[in-house]
């Protein structure tokens, strides 16, 4: 405990408003991308034809539940995946260059250079038996020629950067000699160490405590703004994306169900899941209410549900006339007036719906 | 007290006009090892350290706080999986805290815990029905033909489609899991239900489908919870009360409202401000953040005096050396702190 800082006055921190979304060129691209696992008991369709973009300087979130496919697609956007194993077609391009066609050593060169990723779980992505100031030195020095000196100042700097008192010394010190938040930190700063334009951010938050979330979330607000990079923020929490995101994407089964900036997509979305997920989250304000939840669990992903993925856990699907959601797809497309949303979903008045019958229920 | 105690269901008493359940200056203190070669100088962690509780039949009380603050531990001592270094856990006024396994069982089939994990809290080559069915068996709760019937009854009380009794807990999403586990524990027929994060380990979707079946039972069944979650918002939703924990003690305990609405412990106002909350996008305006500087102490060496003291903003010379009482400071909200007060600001943004 020996560098514990003394606790400041009441240190209050409220986040700025974010500016409204201009028509910047994307940094990050996906066009179609589909990631296929061919195992024994038939072709896992983890993700179907999932297309979204990311200007500089701005954060999307990628929100949904367990086995949506929101962490193998943004896997394949690093090129993590052991392309032996997985099958992945579309195109993903990254300022410009597509990294579905990179060959393994374009690979190495443009992970944790200009795209690198904050993981879950710190205690399992950090090696235990090198120390954090290793990890972070190897980091920097497979993408710039330098001594071990300088590369170990950058280190301390990245330390210092991310939070971390009397980084001088902790930099010589090894992952288990950090408290959880810490490592999370080292992890921050181990990603930042290249100055990445894009950052894939997949539960970053999840594993810690809230106040600590609070500390993370702040710091990668800063660095993202110091930085300028494009961020993908992955998380189930809507209250995290509400806080740190400029716009949304909800998936379901593998494909995107919602797109549209945050305050639309949490204050009246359009689609019959993403209700669903508002209403099962108890507010922290007001009278509580009554949690209205999606009624059964997400489909298997080695047999997707025909139609709409959704459709039979939707309560709207009799509004849909001629049985269309259970043979036909819906396309991500506007369905308002509205042309900065899209949503996958055959009802006609998704906006009306969710004011008569949506909204009077939210918690 | 032997005088005054009746038998009640086999085996067990109780002191007339004595709470449900107490917990009395609670201490579990872990041995362990010094460094050093001659391993001298054990230390001691102190998981809890004095917590005192009541909780009334029918009743589901919160406890809140964060990795490590002794939540979890007091669940495992109130089930009596451990045995408290010191202080008094009395059932229906009977202190149990040091009973023996024999005299302990009676009292274990009142008091029924549900585990995080859906996973590893059932064994994988037991059936449900075999699962469900020993806890039957174990507290002596039906006949051997009786068996069958009530497993049944007890699967479908929990949403679980009785005909599935000879599944295998693999055959089973993570939420039917969980409500296996629900299952087991309704089948002592208890009185309180200690929930050890029920819920946290689920989807959204899932969780508040377990959240619904949990009050639901609740209602019907008149059980009374002792519900442990670090998610403020699902404590809230389903707790007539809460207690906030920190570094092993309880800090603050209330009703929800006046917890949620006036906290007076600067940890509890804190730790409400450091929610993420969906409202700010249906214009609620941004909380004011309240951030903590550091790291929770070590439970081995906890600062003295008041406990939160290294990381309070309010920390005055007082709370180093003067340890503050858990006090009541609000109509039944108790505080433990010299400096409490309902926040300045609303922390918990309104809506205007």
């Amino acid at each position: 405990m020996s560098d514990q800082t003394s606790p400041a006055a009441p240190h209050t921190v409220t986040r700025v408003a974010r500016t409204p979304a201009a028509n910047e060129e994307p940094y990050l691209e996906v066009n179609d991308l589909h990631v296929q696992f061919p195992t024994a008991d038939g072709v896992v369709k983890a993700v179907q034809g999932l297309s979204y973009s990311v200007p500089l300087r701005r954060t999307l979130a990628i929100v949904g539940e367990s086995g949506s496919g929101k962490s193998v697609s943004s896997m394949a956007v690093l090129g993590l995946h052991d392309r032996r194993v997985a099958r992945i077609t579309g195109s993903i391009k990254v300022g410009g260059q597509d990294v579905v066609s990179m060959s393994d050593k374009e690979l190495e060169k443009y992970r944790g250079g200009d795209a690198s990723m904050i993981f879950q779980d710190p205690q399992s992505s950090l090696h235990p038996y090198f120390t954090v100031g290793d990890q972070i030195m190897e980091s920097y020095r497979a993408h710039h020629n330098v001594s071990k000196r300088k590369a170990k100042e950058r280190a301390v700097d990245m330390l210092g950067r991310v939070g971390i008192p009397n980084p001088r010394r902790r930099v010589d010190q090894y992952p288990h000699e950090f408290s959880g938040g810490m490592r999370q930190r080292a992890m921050i700063a181990m990603a930042l160490v290249n100055d990445p334009k894009l950052l894939i951010a997949d539960e970053p938050t999840t594993a810690l405590d809230v106040t600590v979330q609070a500390q993370i979330l702040d710091l990668i607000a800063d660095l993202q703004r110091d930085f300028g990079s494009a961020v993908v923020f992955i998380t189930h929490d809507l209250g995290v994306v509400a806080e740190i995101a400029d716009d949304i994407l909800v998936m379901y089964a593998g494909t995107a169900v919602e797109h549209g900036p945050v305050n639309k997509i949490l204050g009246e979305p359009l689609h019959p899941y993403s209700w669903g997920l508002l209403e099962s989250i108890p507010a922290l304000t007001g009278e509580p209410a009554p949690l209205h939840p999606i009624p059964g669990s997400p489909p298997s992903l080695l047999a997707v549900p025909s139609g709409c993925p959704f459709h039979p856990r939707c309560e709207f699907k009799d509004r849909v006339p001629d049985d269309l959601c259970r043979t036909l797809r819906p396309e991500l497309i506007s369905r308002t007036a509205d042309l900065g949303r899209t949503s996958r979903c055959h009802l006609k008045d998704p906006d009306r719906v969710f004011e008569t019958d949506v909204l009077p229920r939210l918690p | 007290m032997t005088a005054a105690t009746t038998p009640a269901r086999s085996g067990v008493k109780s002191v007339e006009g004595a709470p449900l359940l107490e917990l009395d200056n609670v201490k579990m203190h872990f041995k362990t090892k010094g460094e050093g070669f001659l391993s001298r100088g054990t230390k001691w962690v102190q998981a809890v350290d004095g917590v005192d509780l009541t909780l009334k039949p029918g009743e589901t009380l919160g406890l809140v706080g964060e990795s490590g603050c002794g939540k979890s531990t007091t669940a495992r001592l109130i089930t009596r999986l451990l045995e408290p270094t010191g202080g008094e856990i009395r059932y229906q006024g009977v202190d149990i805290a040091h009973m023996n396994e024999r005299r302990l069982r009676p009292y274990r089939r009142e008091i029924q815990l549900i585990f995080q994990d859906p996973y590893s809290s059932l064994n994988p080559r037991h059936t449900v029905g075999t699962i469900v069915g020993t806890a039957l068996r174990t507290h002596d709760m039906v006949d051997k033909k009786g068996e069958l019937a009530r497993v049944q009854e007890l699967l479908e009380l929990v949403g679980l489609n009785p005909e599935h009794y000879n599944r295998y807990p693999h055959e089973f999403s993570g939420g039917q899991r969980q409500r296996i586990g629900i299952a087991r524990a309704l089948a002592a027929r208890p009185k309180i239900i200690v929930a050890d994060e029920p819920v946290s380990a689920l989807d959204v979707s899932i969780q508040a489908q377990v959240m619904n079946l949990l009050e639901n039972l609740r209602k019907e069944l008149g059980i009374a919870f002792v519900f442990i979650a670090h998610d403020l918002g699902v404590v809230r939703h389903f707790c007539d009360r809460v207690a906030v924990m920190y570094l092993g003690r309880v800090v603050e305990e209330g009703p929800r409202d006046s917890l949620y609405n006036a906290p007076q412990h600067p940890y509890t106002q804190a730790l409400l401000s450091a929610v993420p909350d969906i409202a700010v996008v249906r214009g609620v305006p941004p909380k004011n953040r309240i951030r903590l500087v550091g790291d929770v102490p070590s439970p081995v060496d906890p600062p003295s005096g008041c406990r939160f003291r290294t990381r309070c903003w309010k920390a005055q010379d007082i709370c180093a050396t003067n340890d503050p009482a858990l006090e009541e400071k609000a109509p039944a909200q108790r505080v433990a702190c010299h400096f409490a007060e309902p926040p300045v600001e609303s922390i918990v943004a309104e809506v205007v």
